[in-house]
């Protein structure tokens, strides 16, 4: 075939296109991936029992701002970070802003608080459910997000499968934190920031073979 | 090289806003600047010139159905550069190549140069047309081939306007990413 030919081709009938696609995509994607994975810890693991004093109201809060504040910010970057060529500015250290911030949040608890409270503060009673169901949880949400950044066209598979492994990750942590009554910051810390770390280095190895178009 | 960003913005701003005219010189003008590229980025390696020209139009096609990828706040050549690195190392990768350096900064070199021959790839179009499903084969057939309106091909087919425009858009993907797997085969 000559180019020529293609570019007639391409050149017909040439339909407006609509800009808004990409955001509109991703934020299907992430509100759809929410919807599921709040409706799956409720249905399955069930909302907290406890949340009449404002105390619980409290921890969730914070465990709330932390991994909504993850969603928001890789979102942003993954927004851009999706589209050709993505990958020539994004200052990717800045998802890393809400880690430290809990990780400093979680040293000074355990610095005002006597050592011999530090393992149950660290360990709380359900680390291992909070292991198992953030990752298993994000696996919908991102099916949902790979979907939308490979309509996007990422130039640069590895960085963007991270992203999406990212929101995905603190998408579960958050529908997750409505179950879980582990409210210590250095527990938040360790297994939420943990499993969502885990989450962006599963969505890197997947990223090229998921996300090739 | 500033002036050729601004005209191939413009360019291809129109295109968006669903000016053919616009479309089509966009890409004549982009293809000659992916020919230059291509061309002296294979033959370094020892690729023929019809190989060059297969990415071409792979990435010709890239980036007409990827158009709704462009941001129009940022520089168009950053956008058309990462397309045809994209495709570049896809081929290589496909063909079993070295991978070449293709430093993602180098943006500049996509408009650096031109070529304007009009050269034939080894792509065979009507073959891989007649492996795409009926719908999205008669759709393109009618309205990129034959130069139907919408409604025209609509009418044709026996088809709504938005199935045939939904068929349209889908098949040129799915053709997009035929070239690509032709290859490999």
């Amino acid at each position: 075939m000559k180019t020529s030919e293609l570019i007639d081709m391409l050149s017909v009938n040439v339909e407006v296109v609509d800009r808004g696609k990409v955001w509109r995509g991703m934020a299907t994607a992430v509100g759809a991936g929410t919807v599921l994975a709040v409706g799956a810890v409720l249905l399955t693991l069930g909302g907290r029992a406890d949340l009449k004093d404002a105390e619980a109201y409290f921890s969730l809060a914070i465990k709330l701002v932390f991994t909504l504040g993850v969603v928001i910010l890789a979102l942003i970057f993954l927004t851009r970070l999706a589209r050709p060529g993505g990958e020539r500015r994004e200052p990717l250290g800045l998802v890393a802003m809400p880690f430290i911030g809990v990780a400093g949040l979680a040293l000074l608890s355990l610095l005002s608080t006597p050592r011999a409270h530090w393992a149950v503060m660290i360990v709380g009673d359900q680390w291992l459910e909070c292991l198992l169901s953030i990752p298993v949880i994000a696996i919908v949400p991102f099916a949902l997000v790979v979907w939308a950044v490979r309509r996007a066209a990422p130039t640069h598979l590895a960085r963007a499968g991270a992203l999406a492994g990212l929101v995905a990750g603190s998408v579960s942590a958050t529908a997750y934190a409505l179950h879980c009554v582990d409210d210590s910051v250095p527990f938040v810390a360790l297994w939420y920031g943990g499993t969502i770390a885990l989450c962006t280095v599963a969505g890197a190895a997947l990223g090229p073979r998921l996300l090739r178009w | 090289m500033a002036s050729n960003e601004d005209e191939l913005q413009q360019l291809m701003r129109a295109g968006l806003d669903g000016d053919a005219a616009a479309h089509r010189q966009l890409l004549e003008r982009l293809s000659r600047h992916l020919r230059a590229f291509y061309g002296t980025r294979l033959s370094r390696i020892g690729r023929s010139a019809s190989e060059a020209e297969d990415l071409v139009q792979e990435a010709l096609m890239a980036i007409h159905t990827r158009r709704h990828t462009y941001d129009p706040a940022e520089p168009l050549t950053p956008w058309v550069y990462a397309i045809a690195r994209y495709k570049l190392i896809d081929h290589l990768r496909r063909t079993r190549g070295s991978l070449a350096d293709v430093p993602i900064e180098a943006a500049g070199e996509i408009t650096a140069r031109e070529d304007h021959a009009d050269a034939e790839s080894g792509i065979d179009l009507h073959r891989l047309l007649a492996r795409l499903p009926a719908k999205m084969r008669n759709a393109i057939q009618c309205v990129k081939l034959d130069g139907l309106s919408v409604a025209e091909a609509a009418t044709r087919c026996g088809m709504s306007e938005s199935a045939i425009k939904v068929s349209v858009h889908r098949g040129l993907r799915a053709l997009s990413a035929a070239m690509a797997r032709e290859k490999a085969s």
